[in-house]
């Protein structure tokens, strides 16, 4: 995908010569004269677009530098305390704990997502057998259904297993609900490696599994990175599922909420407590990691989604 | 090796790269999906181990359900609005990104820094929904606090003592949560039309412009045209999302799972969740969960179909 490709320069540079040949020189003047109209239009829109974007989440940043009553007063007014201390309470409210738990999970839900659908990915791209077609439908369908179809089945079903408000719990329903996306992404990768390594590795004598650890896995690399972010994103992200999945069943039981639902949580209790400082301190805290994901993994990130969806 | 003994280790090998991927996608989410429709049919509180058969009962009462038909209307509205706004907003910023630039001599092309715009346009789009919550639960209040209504004071259109309760009136609402997902998405649409837009090879621009078409012209008989897949993709996609708004809804309105006020806001997945959570009516929430199946499944039908053209290889 040609999402990194900065500027399209569309028709070529030698257009004015031929314009010019042809005697269309009035024409040309005209076209210019309408692209500087129209440079000077397009960046007006552009970065008015671009200053809504940017500018509530400053105005957020700022708000946990300001006090309770600068909050309530003027929305324009700037911070009158550079200290800290709004993101030391939202860290103690709970936003590290609740950092820990996103943390805890992910860091199971994500290689084990990669792992599973890759396997499965990589068994229905390349080994014809029957039903293959059927069970990659399978896989993939699951993406167009709403989730909230599964919603109160799946509760009981966790239930049943005695696995609400646990990680493991919470883990397995994540992998699951990833598989759609990452098979289906996988599964276009491991079409296009060449069958020609493959048989070289058989005729070597390495074993199916070998060759897809040592041979196939490492060199679909840049597909899983591109999945791999992606899932962390989406996970990263989730609410719907852990809002139902993730809540104390009987009351002493300890809260293991997601960085998400903490911070909805803290929504409401600042409401009530009017501490609204330590609320935009606890969404930017929430916000930096993405952003340190997003400005390092940029050019993945656009370029996995796009070619995702384009297909 | 012998012939048969490998073929036997490779049914091996496939079984069980499958067996752990499969059980764990059946088990979470297919066999709920199947569990739905069976519920859907129940009087199933949830709660008690027992439950009755009703039959098409539950559907029924949806149909007579004020609450719920305002929902559905709701999400009509944005199944409407929010591909709308977004895509053409996404089309004008990616034209304008693409070939909104100083005409080089006569050649379309794009505005310098388009990288720029790029990064920042697509960033709403890693946040997740939870803070967008805070952000414009923030950004909507009800007092000069906020930044929307402590701008429109500063510029003088709305009195200082009189601010606009921009998630409690009824008729402001909606369009307030539509805002936040055309914010949140136009990035996204921006970068895939680019995408899009960058695929198309350089000659065929490079005839329309020999031809003598002017920079509109271009768009919309040149562009547009070979843009249509992947707008096509984006109307499925955004029309799901206007099926969804839970998050939002939920948590930036007023009521319980959202809605208010007086369910002006009210949209299908709040008044499942309210009804399976709340009201503990799990049967009646699984019809309400097949209703939203149905629609998403015709939306996709219906979009694709009517947004059907010959398609332009390229």
């Amino acid at each position: 995908m040609a999402a990194q490709s900065t500027v399209t320069k569309a028709p070529g540079e030698d257009a004015p010569e031929r314009s010019g040949r042809t005697g269309r020189t009035g024409e040309r003047d005209k076209r210019r004269s309408e692209g500087v109209v129209l440079n000077v239009f397009s960046h007006g829109f552009l970065v008015l677009w671009a200053i809504m974007i940017v500018l509530p989440l400053i105005w957020l940043a700022l708000g946990s530098f300001k006090t309770d009553a600068q909050i309530g007063g003027s929305a324009l007014s700037w911070p009158s305390n550079w200290h800290l201390d709004a993101f030391g309470r939202a860290w103690e409210k709970g936003i590290g704990g609740y950092f820990a738990h996103t943390l805890i999970v992910l860091v199971f839900s994500v290689p084990l997502t990669m792992l599973f659908g890759s396997m499965a990915a990589y068994v229905l791209a390349r080994y014809p057998f029957t039903g293959n077609r059927v069970i990659y439908y399978f896989f993939v369908s699951g993406a167009m259904f709403p989730v909230f179809l599964a919603l109160v089945p799946l509760f009981f079903m966790v239930k049943r297993f005695d696995m609400l408000n646990t990680y493991q719990g919470l883990i397995l329903v994540y992998v699951a609900y990833s598989m759609p996306f990452t098979v289906f992404f996988m599964h276009s990768f491991f079409r296009t490696l060449p069958t020609a390594i493959h048989e070289a590795a058989v005729i070597d004598g390495a074993s199916d599994t070998r060759i897809f650890f040592q041979v196939m896995l490492p060199m679909a690399k840049p597909g899983l990175i591109s999945v791999g972010i992606f899932n962390v994103l989406g996970q990263w992200n989730q609410y719907i599922l852990p809002a139902v999945l993730m809540q104390p069943q009987t009351s002493g039981e300890p809260e293991r909420y997601m960085l998400t639902q903490g911070l909805i949580q803290l929504q409401y209790q600042m409401g009530y407590e009017t501490d609204l400082p330590v609320l935009f301190a606890g969404a930017t805290i929430a916000i930096i990691p993405m952003l340190a994901v997003y400005l390092s993994f940029q050019r993945q990130i656009q370029a996995g989604l796009t070619s995702a969806t384009l297909k | 090796m012998s012939q048969v003994a490998r073929s036997k280790g490779r049914a091996g090998f496939i079984t069980g790269f499958l067996i752990a991927p499969l059980a764990l996608y059946l088990t979470f989410v297919i066999w709920p999906y199947v569990q739905t429709f069976g519920y859907s049919f129940t009087n199933w509180s949830g709660q008690s181990p027992t439950f009755d058969f009703v039959g098409t009962d539950n559907y029924a009462t949806l149909l007579k359900d004020e609450v719920f038909r305002g929902a559905l209307w709701h999400n009509l509205l944005l199944l409407v609005f929010v591909p709308v706004v977004t895509i053409l907003l996404a089309l004008f910023f990616a034209f304008m990104v693409n070939a909104g630039g100083r005409s080089g001599a006569g050649g379309v092309r794009g505005v310098g820094g388009s990288r720029v715009y790029k990064v920042v346009y697509f960033f709403p789009q890693v946040l997740s929904l939870a803070i967008l919550s805070v952000l414009f639960g923030a950004i909507y209040r009800s007092d000069e606090g906020g930044l929307l209504n402590g701008f429109l004071t500063r510029i003088g259109l709305i009195d200082a003592q009189h601010p606009v309760e921009w998630l409690n009136e009824p008729d402001f609402v909606l369009w307030a949560l539509l805002f936040v997902v055309v914010w949140h998405g136009v990035g996204f649409y921006l970068v895939l039309f680019s995408a899009a837009m960058q695929s198309v090879p350089k000659d065929i621009y490079e005839a329309a412009l020999l031809d003598g078409a002017g920079r509109a012209q271009t768009f919309f008989k040149v562009t547009l045209p070979l843009l249509w897949d992947s707008v096509q993709t984006a109307a499925v996609y955004l029309g799901i999302a206007a099926m969804d708004m839970f998050v939002l809804v939920s948590t930036m309105t007023s009521g319980q799972f959202g809605g208010g006020p007086d369910h002006h806001s009210e949209v299908m997945s709040t008044v499942l969740m309210r009804n399976f959570l709340y009201f503990g009516k799990s049967g009646y929430a699984c019809a309400m969960g097949v209703v939203m199946l149905a629609l998403t499944m015709i939306l996709s039908i219906v979009t694709l179909r009517a947004t059907r053209r010959e398609r332009i290889e390229f």
